[in-house]
């Protein structure tokens, strides 16, 4: 080893300087906002795409149906009709205002909660439920809406989405794949092997990550010890954070990553700051962890309230509007009621059906010897 | 094409690249299956040929090489991906069974899973740990799946080219022993189906069952009880999910006597469900319980070892003398 020299102390701060170099001396940016809580707009209206009547109606209406149908969801699984159901509640933003800046071609991988995003999408709210009533492992046909069937395998569905993208890109097709996960997802090694096969295919995939501040007990903060949407630049695409109660922000932010990608820049991450002001699902109490300060506070920023109050505001709905609406989930909900009280159960061999596309010897054997046993409770010839 | 003599790795190239011209939405997808060529040259020049597009160097992620592959097949692809070994299937584990398995069932019908993931599999080619593994039995275990392993390079070409043809998700077992043998391949004959056990020896005493790795080792093992005056018939499963039992009854029901063979643990393994199926169907044919030669019921061995791990000539002759004993 070489003696210190008169260089020695020049070298360290060199080196300092050098490791420097890579902190990161950034602000914490303020998620993108457009609607205040209090209804009234961060921007000049003009300058707020598609800001108008009709998209401010229309995001209205479908958070309120959103919510008619998870209170209904909810009402019928404390009465034993379904056996479980997670509500969306608190995200209803988040999940319409995204919704609404998609394309019909555009194909959704939801998570477990996104039935605001399914009633976007045009899935029947009765086929959303019928997973829940345990009549069903599926519930509708994604080739129809574009909204693929939910994932139960937290964050398993975000590679889905990566690879549906890579297909598109290959048909040479602008559409986009949309993943929608939550900040429990976030963990998931499955979520971040998405991004890296998403980053280097520059794949046409959008992550729409709805914090909610907690995967059933843990807070957020046993997720991550930094904000979510910094984790896409580390991958190398962008990544934003946005209100997620304020529907016309969420709508503007993915519009502009729809763009984005569309346009061929690759991936793009939106982490949507939101709150579960439900529980995890109706098989969880909240109250176990949950300090009640912090739904209060969650409270005073309701999605609904706030699109409410800036249409009432501004005059762009009246009165007549809300009742209208009001009638609409009221529909809703009895035709939601009706449809899960009188839904059948499956006939019990249907559970051999579709097991795999081309048959198998093994699968139909054991059919075939069900529906004989099956058959012997009815069969007068048998003893 | 006339009928050639290669090896079945080059069997396994050559029906890959026939799947790809055939059809351009397959998909070639794996780790340096590229550039490289597979670290067994069984992608050799496939992606010179047919471009990066279609022959893609994935991350080194294995959950993430099956998720795509789930995604790219809903977008109507048909992903044949490649993990590069055995013992490296387990992070892909998970797509594999909850997702690729389940998503034809789950939506009646609709969304077809026609994925094939090759898997180079088996012993005895003195590798480091975790490169050495037959876990056939995992996948055979999980509904949704088929599972299926060539022993022949025959084999290894048609059965790859239906497996890619399948609309089911097929998990392809390479015997990666046996990648460098030799035989006749010819692209004009007409194969057998794809669930089909065959007899590859005629015999009247015994038979023996194996599949991928373990036929040869079976057909040696027939020859060599020829020599003692015992006919021994053979058999090559071929399939695991299904089996073919309608085969392997018929073989017993002439034999009266069953001897499977496999590298993979006995315990819980393949010849598990084969005994007990063969018990239920030729109960009064059997003169002697249907016996397995397997693995241990410990982790796969250092190389030095794995001689005294894997079944040899030595323990299924022992095994077929035990069975003819009773």
């Amino acid at each position: 080893m070489t003696a210190p020299t008169a260089d020695h102390a020049s070298g360290a701060t060199a080196l300092t300087d050098a490791l420097n170099a890579f902190a990161d001396h950034r602000p914490e940016p303020q998620a993108v906002q457009l609607l205040r809580p209090d209804g009234t707009l961060t921007l000049p209206p003009e300058h707020i795409p598609g800001y108008g009547s009709e998209l401010l109606r229309a995001l209205y209406r479908d958070m309120r149906m959103a919510r008619e149908l998870d209170t209904e969801a909810t009402a019928l699984q404390r009465q034993g009709e379904l056996g479980l159901w997670p509500p969306l509640l608190g995200q209803e933003a988040a999940q319409i205002g995204s919704a609404h800046a998609l394309r019909p071609d555009d194909h959704v991988f939801p998570s477990y909660r996104e039935h605001g995003v399914a009633w976007c999408r045009g899935v029947d709210p009765v086929d959303v439920v019928r997973l829940f009533r345990g009549v069903t492992n599926g519930g509708w046909d994604p080739r129809g809406s574009g909204f693929h069937l939910y994932t139960l395998v937290v964050g398993a569905h975000v590679l889905h989405a990566t690879g549906y993208a890579m297909s598109l890109a290959k048909r040479g097709s602008d559409a986009v794949a949309v993943a929608y996960f939550g900040d429990g997802a976030s963990s998931e090694g499955d979520v971040a092997e998405a991004f890296t096969f998403a980053a280097v295919h520059d794949a046409p995939v959008l992550f729409l990550c709805q914090n909610n501040q907690w995967a059933i007990s843990e807070p957020v903060t046993r997720q991550t010890s930094s904000p979510l949407y910094r984790r896409a630049q580390g991958f190398g695409f962008p990544g934003v954070r946005v209100d997620g109660n304020d529907a016309l922000a969420v709508h503007a932010v993915t519009r502009h990553a729809l763009d984005h990608i569309r346009g061929g820049g690759g991936p793009f991450f939106v982490e949507a700051f939101t709150y579960r002001m439900g529980a995890h699902t109706t098989s969880d109490d909240p109250t176990r962890y949950r300090p009640p300060a912090e739904l209060e506070q969650w409270r005073a920023r309701d999605p609904l309230a706030r699109l409410r109050a800036h249409l009432s505001a501004t005059g762009l709905a009246e009165p007549a509007f809300f009742e209208e609406t009001e009638e609409r989930a009221t529909e809703l909900a009895h035709r939601v009621r009706h449809a899960v009280r009188t839904m059948p159960d499956p006939a019990p061999a249907g559970v051999f059906d579709h097991v795999h596309a081309e048959g198998h010897a093994l699968v139909d054997e054991e059919r075939r010897r069900f529906e004989e046993y099956e058959r012997s409770f009815t069969d007068p010839e048998r003893p | 094409m006339p009928a050639q003599t290669m090896t079945l790795a080059k069997a396994l190239n050559l029906s890959l690249r026939t799947a790809l011209e055939d059809d351009p939405d397959v998909l070639v997808m794996g780790e340096d299956v590229g550039r490289l060529g597979g670290v067994f040259r069984v992608t050799d020049g496939l992606q010179k040929d047919f471009g990066e597009d279609r022959v893609m160097d994935s991350p080194l992620a294995e959950s993430g090489i099956v998720g795509t592959a789930v995604g790219l097949a809903l977008g109507g692809h048909r992903p044949v991906v490649e993990i590069q070994f055995d013992g490296f299937v387990f992070p892909a584990y998970d797509q594999i069974v909850t997702q690729l398995a389940k998503l034809h069932a789950r939506s009646g019908g609709a969304l077809r899973m026609p994925v094939v993931v090759r898997i180079p599999y088996g012993g005895g080619i003195g590798a480091v740990e975790h490169h050495s593994e037959s876990p056939e039995a995992l996948f055979a275990h999980v509904p949704g799946l088929k599972v299926v392993s060539p022993a022949t390079p025959s084999d290894a070409y048609w059965m790859l080219g239906q497996a890619v043809r399948s609309d089911d998700p097929v998990i392809f077992f390479e015997p990666k022993r046996r990648y460098w043998d030799t035989g006749e391949v010819d692209p004009g004959a007409t194969p057998p189906p794809l669930h089909r056990a065959r007899v590859v020896r005629a015999g009247t005493d015994l038979t023996l069952a194996g599949y991928g790795p373990t036929v040869k080792l079976c057909r040696e093992a027939a020859e060599a009880a020829a020599e003692d005056g015992r006919s021994v018939e053979v058999l090559d499963l071929r399939s695991l999910s299904p089996v073919d039992f309608d085969t392997v009854q018929a073989s017993v029901e002439r034999t009266h006597r069953l001897v499977v063979v496999h590298e993979a643990p006995v315990f819980f393994g393949a010849g598990a469900e084969i005994a007990a199926r063969i018990t239920t169907r030729c109960f009064y044919a059997l003169e002697a319980p249907v016996l397995r030669v397997g693995g241990h019921h410990t982790p796969y061995p250092p190389a030095r070892l794995e001689g005294h791990y894997l079944p040899d000539l030595d323990r299924v002759l022992a095994a077929v003398d035990d069975s003819l004993a009773y």
